[in-house]
């Protein structure tokens, strides 16, 4: 089952959206159009947060993104991976570097993702090594990649083996709302790669193998009720292909990389900002995701989030590598934040384990 | 001469709706806070009770209506067949509602014919 992209990467087709800085320009209302909504970080002030600082709780998910290649090429991707983004991958002495932390720190949870993370030639070995120092392991598998080819094909072997929990996105349960975001055939490869990890044993009530899935709205609009929607995906998943799985996390599109392109590119920039304004809720601060985790680069540099990472927004810490890592300077530091945070604390708020609130 | 003067139907209005209560508030206040209790989750899905307004909005061709549910039926995780088929009903039922008069057209043609 072959997939046909809906898209290339910025990258690739040399977009000036590729510059990072440029996207910020955007962000902040000085290229392309002038639209502005109020700082983010005057908003949280106004929310009650001294001096519009927020600050990291305890670090407890050290997120490793391994790199940018990736078999899909999504329209909505925040990363911008593809089959061309063969250069930024980490390396064995990275790896080795993070290994060095994961070791020395309490650090509970290690969060895998890319591009395809299992794309990386360290990826099995990665994972071993996090167990083997007890490590909870997440890895952020989008699917296709199981049935893509002969030699991904024991993944779900792989993952039950090392009691990997799985998060995986599906943006919808119809083929026509999910392959019209990530590609043609993505649904179909979908549910067979589901199955095949339902067989394992993964998604079963009573199973400790957990399978988690990903729902982002498929265009410019907000997630409705995660309970709400992991119901109507249960029960339709089960009725028509009889695929069970564990939660659903229902997570909002962030204005940044490709998504930010789409909303350009259909005129829907602006009136998305004012949406996610409109929906701001100081409830969800308290829960965004960079203040328990942190994310690291294939390049190993230091960022608040994935989302960070993408628009190179380095953390505002002593330390910026994992080679100097220092997790009390890092527990101190100030989050660095930007426009594209609205992403995080609209509605229920949203994070990589989903709704906030 | 500006956008509303020209036309009947502006999507800009739309985000002016609270403001009715601008003229008359108590009922105003009470008709949104009805409103909004109709649309919660109860012994029907947020996600059905917007696929029935969008049904209903079709029927009284409401544009703002149906732009407005468009979007919700989205964010409630329904999708394009849902909502066709929704779209559907509101059709077959004001089609059947027109069709099944036809039995008093036909009692009274009976009626008066030999
Ligand atoms: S969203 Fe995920 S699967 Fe899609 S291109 Fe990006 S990294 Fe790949
Ligand atoms: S985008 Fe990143 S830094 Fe901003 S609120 Fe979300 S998780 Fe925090």
């Amino acid at each position: 089952m072959s997939i046909h992209p809906r898209t290339q990467t910025l990258a690739r087709r040399q977009s000036p959206l590729s510059d990072t800085f440029y996207q910020l320009k955007v962000l902040n209302g000085y290229a392309v159009t002038d639209a502005k909504v109020p700082p983010f970080s005057e908003t949280i002030r106004r929310a009650g947060y001294v001096d519009g600082i927020l600050r990291p709780t305890r670090i407890e998910i050290f997120q490793v993104n391994v790199g940018k290649l990736c078999n899909q090429t999504c329209a909505h991707c925040h990363v911008d991976a593809g089959p061309d983004r063969k250069q930024e991958n980490m390396t064995k002495e990275t790896f080795d570097l993070c290994l060095a932390v994961l070791q020395r720190y309490d650090i509970p949870t290690v969060d895998i993702t890319g591009g395809a993370p299992e794309m990386n030639p360290h990826f099995r070995w990665f994972v071993e090594q996090c167990r083997a120092l007890g490590k909870h392991v997440m890895d952020r598998c989008n699917l296709t990649i199981i049935t893509s080819h002969e030699r991904y094909r024991d993944l779900p072997q792989f993952f039950a083996k090392h009691h990997v929990e799985v998060i995986s996105s599906l943006p919808h349960y119809s083929a026509r709302r999910t392959d019209g975001q990530r590609g043609e055939g993505v649904f179909e490869a979908s549910i067979e790669a589901l199955r095949m990890l339902n067989d394992v044993g993964y998604g079963h009530p009573d199973s400790q193998l957990k399978i988690n899935l990903v729902y982002n709205p498929t265009g410019a609009f907000l997630p409705g009720n995660q309970e709400a929607l992991e119901r109507e995906f249960k029960t339709q998943l089960q009725r028509k292909y009889g695929i069970v799985f564990n939660r659903l996390y229902a997570i909002t599109n962030m204005p940044i990389s490709r998504f930010l392109e789409y909303l350009l590119e259909s005129n829907q920039y602006e009136s998305y900002m004012q949406t996610l304004l409109n929906a701001f809720n100081p409830a969800a601060v308290a829960g965004v995701m960079c203040r328990n985790t942190l994310s690291v680069s294939w390049d190993g540099y230091l960022y608040d989030c994935d989302f960070n990472q993408m628009l190179d927004l380095k953390v505002n810490a002593s330390c910026v590598h994992i080679r100097d890592f220092d997790l009390s300077a890092l527990e101190q530091r100030a989050i660095v934040l930007n426009q594209h945070c609205y992403g995080c604390t609209a509605g229920a708020g949203s994070s990589c384990g989903g709704q906030v609130v | 001469m500006a956008m509303a003067e020209k036309h009947y139907f502006d999507p800009e209005d739309l985000k002016k709706f609270g403001q009715i209560g601008e003229w008359q508030k108590p009922m105003a206040d009470k008709f949104f806070a009805w409103y909004g209790e109709v649309f919660k989750e109860g012994a029907l899905t947020e996600r059905e009770k917007a696929l029935i307004a969008l049904a209903v909005a079709h029927t009284v061709q409401c544009p703002y209506c149906i732009d407005a549910y468009t979007t919700t039926c989205l964010e409630k995780g329904a999708d394009e067949e849902q909502m066709m088929e929704a779209v559907h009903v509101a059709a077959a039922i004001r089609a059947g509602s027109s069709l099944v008069f036809a039995t008093q057209m036909m009692n009274h043609a009976k009626r008066i014919t030999m």
